[in-house]
């Protein structure tokens, strides 16, 4: 079972956070063109090692994450909130 | 007869003894036996049968890698079936059957499959049945016969009645095994100051000290000292699996008889800092002639019974070894006054015990005796493992040992394969960067004192144990092959597996070990491969001209052990497994008649039936008085999100593809939001209450889905936004007061709220009391007349409700339910979860008109796409049977061919019968929709049900098309 340390509320197990996908993906901005969202939303890499990706703390504080996890091996590095203002906030 | 009880000795307490039931026959055993120690000192020999030829078969081991004595303990509905005998500790009363035989494992009418051996090698079964006639179905037939004759104990068909429990820990480190290695390293690491959980399957604490001589009382000090240095000892707990994150997952056997309430097993979940692995090492068979058959056991299993349980298992017997190890056992037999002749494969070894008769460079050939052991042909092995018979043994036991293979099973979960030590001819855990280390024999290490040893090592943090092979190596023997084919060498007695299925899967192509594995089922199931797995890989490697590395070894899986289903659950069964939400008014829905329906976990009223009604009688009534006079119905199950904050507007404007940026305060507007890809994700309804404050509702199936959307929209996305979410779903009930009198009902329970529309036009909303209770009163309509929305605090919802009701009723108002909300939405044309099935663009669904021109909103860029624009998209449009006394069915398919072709051309979504238009009508999605079909007829394709009916295509706004009935 994967553990995540969240920031705010210490390491938790993974069933009480959903994933939410790859961090490394820039969404344009809403009135971009078809293509460039075609790209964000389509053309996915699939890394395989260490990768950044979102995981919800769902049941807990509810705050977006942004997780280091390598794909090949589930080892978990750093937690940090995705919003770049709460870490600075809650200091 | 073999086996008999010693007189002194053993880890029992001959002062309580215990009857049992096995087979029908009664017998005794004492307190402290296994099922297993006490069949065997009753001289109980044959306890099952094979899976395949139904051979006897008899305990061959002293733990979980057993491979004979597998049985039913329990009756009726507590019956677990395949329990391996010797984990099974007696008890008062235990009820024991035999598997896989009839009448009876003595006298099994399936032994005549022995006869046909031949034919039944590996992968017997899909040759013959499988293809026999193509393409038919013939091998679903045979299969249901094959189970039968093949396969273990069945299980009870009735609910299990046992409950289980889950229960968490951390702590610094857990040990898994509780014999030398494991205690010792527990001790050292809780002296250290280290928070430690120590987990053993079997039921006595020990591991090998009990199957020393004399070791019980040295296990005895070890484990008080252990309780002494604060240790948490957990018995009869097998750590079945390693997860992610170094999460360990156990089950412990809590009792035998829980009674009515009481726990049968629980399951921990263990998130240690580290592990370490005292795990041991199982002891390997010997592939030779008839090598199973009862009376043939491990060597390291027979000084088990004897030194723990204080059983003979047999009067007269052969040792045969490949390493010292079986001197040991050859040494405490004698000591036990069973005459003993020990069989060394090797040319040299240790000295001979006292007592005991060696043989040197003599191994078995094949037993005699065709239901037990009662003799053993004895030959030398040539340079490529032959052996002929040139003597023959008397004998009724036969201890063998083929050498260890540390038990690396745990660390194999975690992925690395297991890599093979050519020193000590076994394979070890391999490299792992995660804090995982083995002690003692799982790491290689046997000798009793090396093992304590290794132990504190590791507990100190420091280097781990380097196997060795010792003053007399062992030799690395797996079969003794024998140039006479007419008798069976098993490898896996508990699937059927003979040396020579693995020589034919070779030779036929499964010359990869995972495809073997699967081709002749080696080492599947319940053992996971702790019996005959390195054999098994070793003859392959033979056969195949490889090293044992080269061929490597199958993945082990967790489970360890076979665990129970129900453990997994825990408590989480029925509704604990899903639990039930009830709105605030559910108990007054359930006085008022109410019958329920699921939506999602939450209970909403379906229907509320009048004396003998059907919920099609009553939903045509419920709808009836919505369109005529009043109708109320709790909608509190819709999500319900505060939206909050001087940027709350924005925020709206780009989630919703309408504007929300300039909604009036005091004015609600439906809105829709499309995912990132363009498709129709939730709609709902946004009241604006003052500058900075909304309320959005969602649909009840997407509200926590669009609370988490808007958190990441918010968090990811886009930070600089200043607002705030909160859901209220929960704290706020709904109620929805519908129909051409709704005014009247609400003037009736409000006071100084004018209702008219110049005051409280379509979609304001304004604040009132009700009862007294502070209330938002929204007029919106989801049936299509005029209506309200009235939302209330929860606590309150009762004392609204029944002003609500006592005002609606004498007009000759009803409750209504999902059923009928469903059918008023229908003759609408407004569409809901079925026809927001994630597919549809909002062109599909008719709605495009919606989207703003002048904002980007979430989905905007990618409607844009070709494909979400063609014309020959599934779109929304209305349905009608031709013939206005047909139904229709939701699900049936459409097509406009006489034959339907594929898919056909769309599908109905919804229907229901319509009392104001006086027929069934649908709701469907259809390729081409209104532009291509409006006025035309098309076939529903509804061949399990009601056939083919003809419908007609029309506008899916069935009923009042411009609104006058909402506006007015």
């Amino acid at each position: 079972m994967i553990r995540i340390k969240c920031p705010f509320c210490g390491e938790r197990d993974h069933s009480e956070f959903s994933y939410g996908g790859d961090a490394t993906v820039e969404y344009p901005a809403l009135d971009a063109s078809v293509e460039e969202w075609n790209k964000a939303v389509y053309q996915r890499a699939n890394p395989r090692g260490p990768h950044r990706e979102y995981w919800h703390h769902l049941n807990g504080c509810r705050s977006w994450l942004i997780v280091e996890r390598d794909t090949l091996t589930h080892e978990v590095g750093t937690a940090e909130f995705a919003h770049p203002g709460l870490t600075e906030a809650l200091k | 007869m073999s086996g008999y009880r010693l007189d002194n000795g053993g880890l029992i307490d001959r002062s309580e003894p215990l009857s049992f039931i096995f087979d029908g026959k009664s017998y005794s055993g004492y307190e402290g036996d296994s099922l297993a120690s006490a069949l065997m000192a009753n001289g109980v020999d044959i306890v099952g049968r094979g899976f395949k030829y139904h051979r006897p078969r008899g305990i061959m081991s002293a733990s979980v890698e057993e491979g004979g004595a597998i049985l039913t303990v329990g009756a009726g509905r507590f019956r677990e079936p395949n329990v391996k005998a010797p984990t099974q500790p007696l008890y008062e009363g235990l009820i024991a059957t035999g598997q896989n035989a009839w009448p009876s494992v003595q006298r099994d009418v399936g032994r005549i499959n022995d006869v046909f051996k031949r034919f039944l090698a590996a992968g017997f079964y899909y040759k013959t049945f499988f293809g026999i006639r193509k393409g038919t179905k013939d091998w679903m037939i045979f299969e249901s016969f094959i189970r039968k004759a093949a396969g273990m104990g069945r299980a009870s068909r009735e609910p299990d009645p046992d409950k289980y429990e889950t229960a968490h820990a951390s702590c610094d480190l857990l040990v898994v095994g509780s014999g030398p290695a494991g205690l010792a390293t527990a001790k050292a690491a809780a002296e250290m100051g280290k928070d430690v959980i120590l987990a053993e399957q079997d039921f006595a604490l020990g591991g090998s000290y009990l199957s020393r001589a004399g070791g019980i009382g040295e296990a005895v000090a070890a484990i008080n000292g252990l309780r002494e240095a604060g240790v948490t000892i957990l018995p009869r707990t097998c750590a079945f699996g390693l997860y992610d994150g170094c999460v360990a997952g156990m089950i412990e056997q809590v009792t035998d008889d829980p009674g009515l309430h009481g726990v049968r097993q629980r399951m921990w979940v263990v998130r240690p800092s580290e592990i370490v692995l005292a795990t041991g090492a199982l002891e390997q068979p010997l592939a030779f002639g008839n090598n199973d058959r009862p009376g043939v056991m491990q060597a390291n299993a027979v000084r088990t019974y004897l030194n723990r349980y204080a059983v003979s298992p047999g009067k007269r017997a052969v040792v045969a070894t490949t390493n010292d190890a079986g001197y040991e056992t050859a040494h405490d037999l004698a000591m036990a006054g069973v005459p003993v002749t020990l069989l060394d494969a090797r040319d040299m070894g240790p000295d001979a015990p006292e007592g005991v008769k060696v043989m040197r460079g003599m191994v078995p050939v094949r037993i005699k005796g065709s239901h037990k052991v009662e003799g053993v042909e004895i030959g030398m092995l040539d340079d490529e493992g032959y052996a002929k018979a040139r003597d023959t043994l008397s004998c009724d036991l036969l201890a063998v040992s083929g050498g260890w293979t540390p038990v690396v099973h745990l660390t194999s979960h975690r992925g690395p394969k297991p890599v093979w030590n050519d020193d000590i001819h076994a394979f070890l855990a391999g490299p792992t960067n995660e804090p995982i280390r083995c002690v003692g024999a799982a790491a290689g290490v046997y000798d009793h004192d090396a093992c304590i040893a290794s132990g504190k090592a590791v507990a100190a943090g420091e280097a781990g144990p380097v196997p060795q092979a010792g003053a007399h190596p062992a030799l690395p023997l797996y079969e003794i092959k024998s140039r006479e084919k007419k008798f069976k060498r098993f490898v896996d007695p508990q699937h059927d597996v003979t040396a020579d299925d693995i020589r034919l899967a070779e030779r036929e192509g499964f010359v990869s070990i995972e495809h073997n594995k699967r081709y002749t089922t080696l080492g599947m199931a319940t053992d996971q491969g702790k019996v005959g797995n390195v054999i098994g890989i070793a003859i392959m490697a033979d056969a195949s001209g490889r090293t044992i590395q080269e061929t490597g070894t199958t993945t082990f899986r967790p489970p360890y052990s076979p665990i129970s289903i129900g453990a997994l659950a825990g408590r989480g069964t029925y509704m604990h497994f899903r639990p039930v939400r009830k709105t605030p008014l559910h108990d007054w829905n359930m006085r008022h008649g109410a019958v329920m329906t699921d939506a999602g976990l939450w209970k909403r009223p379906w229907y509320f039936p009048r004396d003998g009604e059907t919920v099609d009688d009553a939903y045509i009534r419920e709808m009836i008085a919505v369109r005529s006079t009043i109708g109320l119905c709790d909608v509190s199950s819709l999500g319900k999100i505060m939206v909050q904050g001087p940027d709350a507007g924005d925020f709206l404007n780009r989630v919703y593809v309408n504007g929300f940026a300039k909604l009036p305060i005091g004015k609600a507007r439906y809105g829709v939001m499309l995912r990132d890809d363009g498709v129709v994700y939730d709609d709902g309804t946004v009241w604006r209450m003052s500058e900075t404050d909304f309320l959005m509702t969602t649909t009840t199936a997407n509200a926590a889905g669009v609370m988490a959307k808007l958190e990441e929209f918010l968090q990811t996305r886009w930070p600089d936004l200043r607002v705030q979410l909160t859901s209220v779903s929960d704290q706020w009930a709904g109620v929805a007061v519908a129909g051409p009198k709704c005014r009247d009902v609400l003037a009736a329970v409000t006071v100084d709220c004018d209702l008219s529309d110049e005051a409280f036009p379509f979609m304001g909303i304004r604040e009132a009391k009700i009862a007294g209770a502070d209330v938002w009163i929204a007029r919106i309509s989801f049936s299509g007349e005029r209506a309200f929305e009235v939302y209330v605090r929860g606590g309150k919802a009762e004392a609204v409700m029944d002003a609500l009701w006592d005002a609606a009723k004498p007009m000759g108002g009803e409750l209504y339910g999902t059923e009928a909300l469903g059918g008023l939405r229908i003759e609408k044309g407004h569409v809901a979860g079925s026809e927001l099935d994630g597919r549809n663009s909002l062109q599909d669904m008719g709605l495009g008109g919606m989207a703003s021109s002048k904002k980007a909103f979430i989905g905007k860029a990618l409607t844009q796409r070709e494909g979400m624009l063609a014309d020959d998209r599934l779109q929304l449009v209305g349905v009608a049977p031709v013939d206005s006394d047909k139904r229709l069915r939701a699900g049936a398919l459409l097509d406009s061919r006489a034959d339907m072709v594929d898919h056909g051309l769309g599908f109905i979504t919804a229907v229901t019968d319509s009392p104001e238009l006086g027929h069934w009508i649908g709701l469907a999605m259809v390729r081409g929709g209104l532009a291509e079909w409006e006025g035309k007829e098309l076939t529903s394709y509804d061949p399990v049900r009601d056939g083919n009916t003809a419908v007609r295509v029309m506008s899916p706004h069935f009923l009042d098309p411009k609104g006058e009935r909402m506006y007015g």
